[in-house]
């Protein structure tokens, strides 16, 4: 096959950091190709590169496309020759249709005037080449992310895409949401279009890419060939640099005493009144316990938790939670924590951390009353505090006095976990502790996790990722549409028997 | 890429003085421009701009917007606006004349209830604002409204004065020298001045000196925990500044008339309200709830209350403002206050908060009053016409704001 895309010796630097450095990338036409890599190793520069974000002349090195040499000084030069970007965060308009977000910047038009029937009728076209059955005229915001990716790739069909980027494309995603968008790619492909695919899920990796490069530190560290079969240890040892054979650390599995149960819980949804969103759940996590909960996107986990925490979210929250045997009182976010719980949650960036203030400041947030005299803080004591746990965790940061804005996934979520050590929990309940946060990064979490059982603290997770509920839980709660349909313990839990047990109901 | 920023933002010394200035940009360029302006008007006012009268004058006649900052400034942090501050200004001064002038209430009765009043007033706007997830621009909008109709209708569209002398001190008064005459009539020979009031100098200089030894005190806990604070050039040349201009100003005033009332209440407030925003922990989950109010909220950080205490205090310090305002005057009009929530937006603007909330200091604020103040002031002595004050007043809120924004994308 020819290539269609050769990129030779790209270098890219920033002030003080070389972010990409004498990279080769070569995409045959007609190819599915993965780039792997850590957050930071430079995946997203050098798409930026590719596209024309970064114009020629701000990166060292030539970058070949379809036979010719590309010069690309916007967006706009890259995308007339056929190259699409889907970004992580999805560019779509919510409250417009998906017609007009499809043919957004690129409308269908006489003079000024948008030819509404040629645009819909393009955008049935479309939405039929990607499997989508939805109207034109419906709204985006209606429609779940999943969806919303779909209409994202009609989008780039629109602009007759020749290669095709898509960046984590699957992050936001349940299970069969992305097998499906999988599925498309692999479609696509058989239709002639190149693709680029950046994502950590190596099992999906290695379900569509024909080739992958692994990029770390800011280079290409190795290309691998699917036909000769493809290993995620490999995958994951050229991306950290190490061999790790081990992806989740050893546990001792010592659970204690029932720490927190809680007993017939229901919750409605807050906008619409009928809709019962918790039914019925009763669950409870020892000392010393890891207990996952593990269920599709939209089976309701973020909202027991969330409704759990001070009925931070929905009404009509009826049922019971107790410590240690005796009710416990989690109407405010505040008694919950006095009462001792913690939760991490789901988003960090919008819901975890304040992103334009320090570590010091995120770290003693939830608990200024322990920095504080009389309500005046002890910035002194403060410091203490968030040096102390940056040491625990690992945190790589130059000072506490760092905005969090600033770092990385992982360390980020490191911060998060800070904050909520701190308030000195018995009951952490952990929701998607890992998304989004590198391979390496995710197995210092984990680390931490083992290390809060081992001094007692009962954990909740809740998790998309299925081997990760599987490496790290003592027992699993499977949680479909609003109720528990299944508890397994550590030894009896597989990914087929979650499946079934989502699936039977 | 943000692993890789993280890792090197913290070069210490290497990047050194450069990288450092880049980052507080702004705070030493708010300082330098209100140096700047007052160096300037002084020249081209031919000194008229710092004599001694003037000065006083000048904190006389910026004192409400000042007191009013300090407020708009939390409203502002906490990630909301209160457009009513101008109209409830004007309600309160129309308050106060009808309680003193009409119904003859006594003076430390009115100045009590009126304080409550304006308290009430901020609970009123609060309420919609934080229970009822009203947009505040919407909610004090309509505040700005109805009360500059109420006062028009409380004096029945006149002026009613004028207030007894007491009341008038709120404003005008000055804080009587404590020292013996025999000692400060030998310094204001020296002087060369009428008279110099020894209290005030040795307030200026009392309130230097504590500057100082506070700025060293912080110093030595960054470093005993290793974080890179202010070079100390940087921190002697700031400090030899702010003293050196409270000192000079300081002195003028001695050699005037001493401290006016005013001033006295003006600074303990912005040394409250320092204090309550930096080192508090109510002030610092206000910071939290602007910078991010539902992370706040799933810290435990009541914000519905935050929000409406924010507003209530707000009510509270324009009720103040109002006193003073009337007090000045010696009357009260229906026009009062009428455009001034804009004149006390724009100081916490130029004084470098965010419109988005979570950011921006209390020093900066009134540092904005000020730059406002001396030019409204340095612009009418030289004579410019109101049109071109107006202008150039918006030009310069412009311009600092767009300042901010290049500085935030620098920094990246």
């Amino acid at each position: 096959m020819t290539l269609l895309l050769e990129m030779r010796g790209i270098t890219k630097e920033f002030p003080g950091v070389k972010a990409l450095d004498q990279v080769n990338l070569q995409v045959r036409e007609g190819e599915i190709h993965a780039i792997c890599g850590e957050n930071g190793a430079g995946k997203s520069t050098l798409m930026k590169v590719l596209s024309g974000v970064y114009p020629v002349g701000s990166y060292d090195g030539e970058i070949h496309y379809d036979g010719h040499l590309a010069e690309f000084k916007t967006l706009r030069d890259s995308e007339e020759r056929g190259i699409v970007i889907i970004h992580q965060e999805l560019a779509l308009v919510p409250q417009l249709s998906i017609a007009e977000n499809i043919f957004l910047g690129n409308e269908r038009q006489t003079g000024g005037v948008i030819q509404w029937q040629e645009t819909f009728r393009r955008t049935e076209e479309l939405l039929a080449k990607v499997g989508l059955r939805d109207a034109p005229g419906t709204l985006v915001d209606s429609i779940g992310v999943g969806k919303q990716q779909l209409v994202e790739i009609a989008k780039a069909l629109s602009k007759d895409v020749k290669l095709l980027i898509l960046d984590e494309p699957t992050a936001a995603l349940q299970e069969n949401d992305s097998r499906k968008l999988l599925d498309l790619m692999l479609e696509l492909k058989a239709q002639g279009v190149t693709c680029i695919i950046i994502s950590h899920k190596l099992n999906e990796v290695r379900y569509v890419a024909d080739t992958v490069t692994v990029i770390r530190d800011g280079m290409a560290v190795s290309e691998l060939d699917a036909s000769q079969g493809l290993s995620e240890d490999r995958i994951v040892r050229d991306m950290v640099g190490r061999d790790m054979s081990q992806r989740y650390p050893d546990r001792n599995r010592r659970a204690g005493e029932v720490v927190m149960a809680v007993k017939d819980w229901n919750v409605w949804h807050p906008e619409h009144a009928e809709r019962q969103v918790i039914k019925n759940i009763s669950f409870n996590v020892r000392a010393g316990e890891v207990v996952g909960i593990a269920g599709v996107m939209g089976s309701g986990r973020t909202e027991l938790a969330m409704s759990i925490f001070g009925q931070s979210w929905g009404r009509g929250i009826s049922g019971e939670v107790s410590l240690h045997g005796k009710p416990i009182d989690v109407s405010k976010v505040d008694r919950a924590i006095d009462a001792g719980l913690a939760y991490v949650t789901e988003d960090r960036k919008s819901l975890g951390l304040i992103l334009d203030e320090s570590i010091r400041f995120n770290t003693t947030l939830a608990n200024l009353n322990g920095v504080s005299d009389k309500g005046v803080l002890n910035e002194a004591e403060e410091t203490d505090v968030a040096e102390r746990y940056r040491k625990a965790l690992a945190t790589r940061t130059p000072t506490v006095m760092q905005k969090v804005g600033n770092l990385s996934g992982g360390n980020q979520q490191k911060v998060v976990l800070a904050k909520w050590l701190f308030t000195e929990p018995e009951v952490l309940i952990l929701d998607e502790p890992t998304r989004g946060i590198d391979v390496g990064a995710k197995y210092e979490i984990y680390s931490i996790i083992n290390e809060l059982s081992a001094q007692g603290k009962a954990v909740v997770m809740i998790s998309s990722e299925m081997p990760e509920l599987l490496g790290m839980c003592d027992r699993i709660y499977v949680m479909n549409e609003g109720a528990f349909v299944g508890e397994l313990s550590a030894e009896e839990a597989s990914q087929e028997r979650i499946m079934s047990l989502i699936v039977s109901e | 890429m943000s692993t890789h920023t993280a890792e090197t933002a913290g070069q210490p010394e290497s990047q050194g003085l450069k990288h450092y200035l880049r980052n507080h940009m702004r705070e030493y360029g708010l300082l330098f421009a209100l140096i700047a302006i007052m160096v300037f008007f002084q020249a081209v006012t031919g000194g008229t701009l710092l004599r001694p009268v003037n000065i006083t004058n000048l904190f006389l006649q910026n004192s409400y917007v000042i007191i009013m900052a300090l407020g708009m400034l939390i409203v502002i942090v906490s990630g909301n606006i209160d457009l009513s501050v101008g109209s409830v200004l004007g309600f309160i001064g129309a308050l106060a004349a009808v309680m003193i002038v009409h119904w003859g209430w006594s003076v430390p009765l009115t100045i009590i209830t009126c304080l409550i009043v304006g308290g009430l007033i901020g609970a009123a706007q609060g309420y919609w604002v934080a229970y009822w997830s009203i947009p505040s621009f919407i909610v004090t909008l309509a505040g700005m409204l109805v009360f500059r109709g109420a006062s028009l209708w409380l004096l029945q569209g006149q002026s009613v004065g004028p207030f007894p002398p007491g009341f008038q001190m709120l404003s005008t008064g000055f804080v009587p020298d404590l020292f013996p005459a025999a000692m400060t009539a030998g310094l204001a020979e020296i002087a060369g001045s009428r008279n110099f009031n020894l209290l005030a100098m040795a307030v200026g200089i009392i309130a230097a000196v504590a500057i100082v030894w506070l700025g060293l005190r912080e110093r030595a806990r960054d470093k005993a925990y290793g974080i890179e604070g202010e070079p100390a050039n940087f921190f002697w040349v700031r400090n030899a500044i702010v003293c050196g201009a409270l000192l000079f100003l300081t002195y003028k005033i001695a050699t005037f008339r001493g401290l006016p009332n005013v001033l006295v209440t003006m600074g303990v407030l912005i040394i409250i309200y320092a204090f309550i925003t930096q080192k508090t922990v109510i002030g610092r989950r206000i910071y939290a709830l602007g910078g991010n109010r539902k992370a706040a909220k799933l810290s435990g950080i009541k914000t519905e209350r935050l929000t409406f205490l924010a507003f209530v205090n707000m009510g509270v310090l324009a009720a103040l403002a109002g006193l003073v305002f009337a007090a000045r005057l010696n009357t009260a009009t229906p026009k009062a206050g009428f455009g001034m929530e804009l004149d006390v937006i724009a100081a916490v603007f130029i004084g470098g908060a965010s419109m988005a909330g979570g950011s921006g200091k209390i020093v900066g604020a009134v540092v904005g009053a000020f730059i406002m103040g001396v030019m409204n002031n340095g612009m009418s002595i030289m004579g410019i016409g109101i049109d071109y004050q107006q202008m150039i007043k918006g030009l310069v809120l412009l311009a600092a704001v767009i300042f901010d924004v290049y500085n935030k994308s620098k920094q990246g």
